[in-house]
């Protein structure tokens, strides 16, 4: 058997497939519900096994269109860090606000994409931020929590 | 159905909705003609948005991306012969070598009317097809919507896999179980929580988009080292020619929209299929009904063979809107981020919708005519500026786009859960992306989970548990038939590829 990325893929399906089935015939159902014909579990139990199918026969069947990527080639460094970037914005969002966070995120990514222009730079985040804010807040009066906003007696 | 055409025309001629309309076809164009960002990447973006509105106008604002990306794609097809959208290849054919030709603006021209054209056409095949299917889909009980389910699921797959059906039907079944998450919808057990409170009541439908599309793009854009707005700074605003259209072209073109504007129409409300296969179908079917000197200039810049996939793609997008609005299926996964977004506003379409919520129903057909003239008034004149605006590099463009969809979600739940989650599964979906597994299906399974075991539900409980009701009903029988016709037909043509 030829052993390629995508044969991997398909058995990490086959293996979450199992798990999925595992944990559907875990959940709990009411008494009354256990020998009805269809209850809680029935639709996951189903695919639960359609998933181990699907992926079985992948895993089987020859795959002469094989994708090849040529790693070298790709970019992980920067998608790395956008990631991490995004997670870190994630984390403080809530409690930092949106305005303050948004805008620095923003800043942060043009900056490690490869971006030099510092004025430009700070356009497009700072001010589009707010700008962006006012439509969302001021406009289409959509509720945006911001803790730092507040503190400064800017946002009610 | 003149009191509904009346409602909807006065909700759609609102300032509100003509701005909405305007706003999205704008938008629409501009991600439209970047490659690599098609039509439900900007509607994702979008949802954000129409939070604020009502869901009439929510809808239209969609609409208006969804068919102002499918022109913006054929601009890039002609100028640059790199198709914004899958549905615009079969315009590079014969519109970049026209452009090549030094007659860019008579190829726009040409591709701005047939779309218009076909747009317009297909809107009132609408008008008059979506109230009769509404009526005649009343009839459709639990085992008919189980079974029309299936073949929505095994077209999409079938048609947007490249060949590749097995890893569709993985991405179908991974939808499924994504949907399963949450609350059972009828006893209230939870499954797949694993007791997290953030997962009890399931996994949004806006999150999913926004990774597996939005941000999951914008991600592989980064990774591959793609610069989908490179192309548009080639652009030259003084080279695109006339965009004056002749008797002898006019007189073509006259021929090929309404027999192209038929099978678009058609194509785009069968299942799964959609602009891409409509284009290249009638793009084949002029091809054979032309004269035999006309064959000859296909590929080489003819004009009906510009028009022609043109016409048919536009057409396939109002197409496209029949069984989402008669059945609440979305035939499509752009539609299906619409179904999604309706749903979030507490609508569900299906044969009712147009008795229930008339101003929804006819408002959104009625703001197409009103979109398709939008957007010849936008391509025409405006298009070399716009193209000049995509001229944004990638290290704006992508920062912005990640944080469209951080926001989307932001505004929803104010829960940083949702944030990491939407991040956890766009990193996936961008390594499933590098090899070929196919998003579209993902997002129409997803869509359809609760739904789909809510009619299982029902067939299985009425027939005692039995899977008779697979063949009670003749209907039934049917629409099985045709799902099990459509992966023949694909073992078959996979097979005489080989």
């Amino acid at each position: 058997m030829n052993i390629n990325t995508t044969k991997i893929i398909s058995l990490l399906f086959f293996i979450f497939s199992a798990f999925y089935l595992y944990t559907a015939y875990q959940i709990q159902v009411f008494a009354f519900d256990e020998n009805a014909p269809f209850n809680a579990k029935t639709f996951p139990i189903y695919l639960g096994y359609a998933g181990l199918f699907f992926s079985g026969l992948k895993l089987i069947l020859p795959d002469p269109d094989t994708i090849k990527v040529e790693h070298k080639t790709l970019e992980y460094k920067k998608t790395a860090l956008l990631i991490i970037i995004a997670i870190i914005y994630g984390a403080t969002i809530l409690k930092v606000g949106y305005f303050l966070t948004t805008s620095l995120f923003l800043f942060a990514s043009y900056y490690f994409l490869g971006e030099r222009r510092w004025i430009l730079m700070f356009l497009l985040s700072f001010p589009f931020v707010a700008g962006f804010m006012y439509l969302l807040h001021g406009v289409l009066e959509i509720y945006l929590r911001d803790p730092f906003l507040k503190s400064i007696g800017v946002m009610g | 159905m003149i009191d509904g055409i009346l409602i909807g025309l006065t909700t759609a001629l609102s300032f509100k909705n003509i701005f909405m309309v305007m706003i999205g076809c704008f938008f629409g164009t501009i991600i439209g003609m970047l490659p690599g960002l098609g039509p439900m990447t900007a509607i994702a973006l979008m949802i954000p948005i129409t939070y604020g509105f009502d869901p009439a106008t929510g809808l239209i604002l969609m609409a208006g991306v969804y068919y102002g990306a499918v022109f913006g794609g054929s601009t890039s097809s002609i100028l640059l012969n790199a198709p914004g959208v899958p549905g615009t290849v079969a315009t590079s054919f014969d519109g970049y070598p026209m452009a090549q030709q030094g007659k860019a603006g008579k190829a726009l021209a040409i591709a701005a009317w047939s779309s218009f054209a076909g747009g317009t056409l297909s809107a009132i095949y609408l008008l008059f097809m979506a109230p009769s299917l509404s009526k005649v889909s009343l009839s459709f009980r639990s085992p008919d919507y189980f079974a029309l389910m299936i073949l929505g699921l095994t077209a999409i797959a079938a048609f947007s896999s490249k060949g590749q059906f097995l890893k569709a039907m993985m991405m179908v079944v991974l939808g499924l179980m994504l949907a399963s998450v949450g609350q059972d919808s009828l006893s209230d057990i939870t499954r797949f929580t694993f007791d997290n409170m953030n997962l009890t009541d399931g996994i949004s439908f806006v999150l999913v988009v926004m990774s597996t599309f939005a941000m999951s793009e914008a991600l592989t854009i980064i990774l591959k080292r793609n610069d989908p707005t490179a192309a548009a700074k080639q652009v030259s605003l003084t080279e695109l020619g006339s965009i004056r259209i002749n008797k002898e072209e006019r007189g073509k073109m006259y021929r090929t929209i309404p027999r192209s504007s038929v099978i678009g129409f058609l194509i785009g409300v069968l299942p799964g299929a959609g602009a891409t296969i409509a284009s290249f179908l009638a793009y084949g079917m002029e091809r054979n009904l032309v004269k035999d000197e006309e064959k000859e200039k296909f590929g080489k810049g003819s004009v009906n063979g510009l028009s022609a996939p043109e016409t048919a793609n536009n057409a396939a997008c109002s197409g496209s809107f029949v069984p989402m609005l008669t059945l609440g299926i979305p035939g499509s996964g752009t539609t299906a981020v619409m179904l999604g977004a309706l749903l979030g506003f507490g609508i569900q379409p299906g044969p009712r919708l147009y008795m229930t919520n008339p101003e929804i129903f006819w408002s959104v057909i009625m703001s197409m005519y009103i979109g398709m003239v939008i957007l010849l008034i936008l391509n025409l004149p405006l298009i070399p500026y716009i193209a000049r605006i995509l001229a944004v590099p990638k290290n704006y463009l992508i920062p912005l786009i990640l944080f469209f969809s951080i926001t989307g979600i932001y505004v929803m739940s104010f829960n940083n859960f949702d944030i990491y989650l939407m991040i956890g599964i766009a990193v996936v979906a961008t390594f499933l992306r590098l090899y070929d597994f196919p998003m579209p299906p993902l997002i129409l399974a997803f869509v359809l989970g609760g739904l789909m075991e809510e009619n299982l539900r029902r067939s299985l409980l009425l027939s005692n548990g039995s899977w008779e009701f697979l063949w009670d009903r003749t209907l039934t029988v049917c629409i099985l038939v045709t799902t099990i016709l459509i992966v023949l037909w694909h073992i078959y043509k996979t097979l005489t590829k080989k």
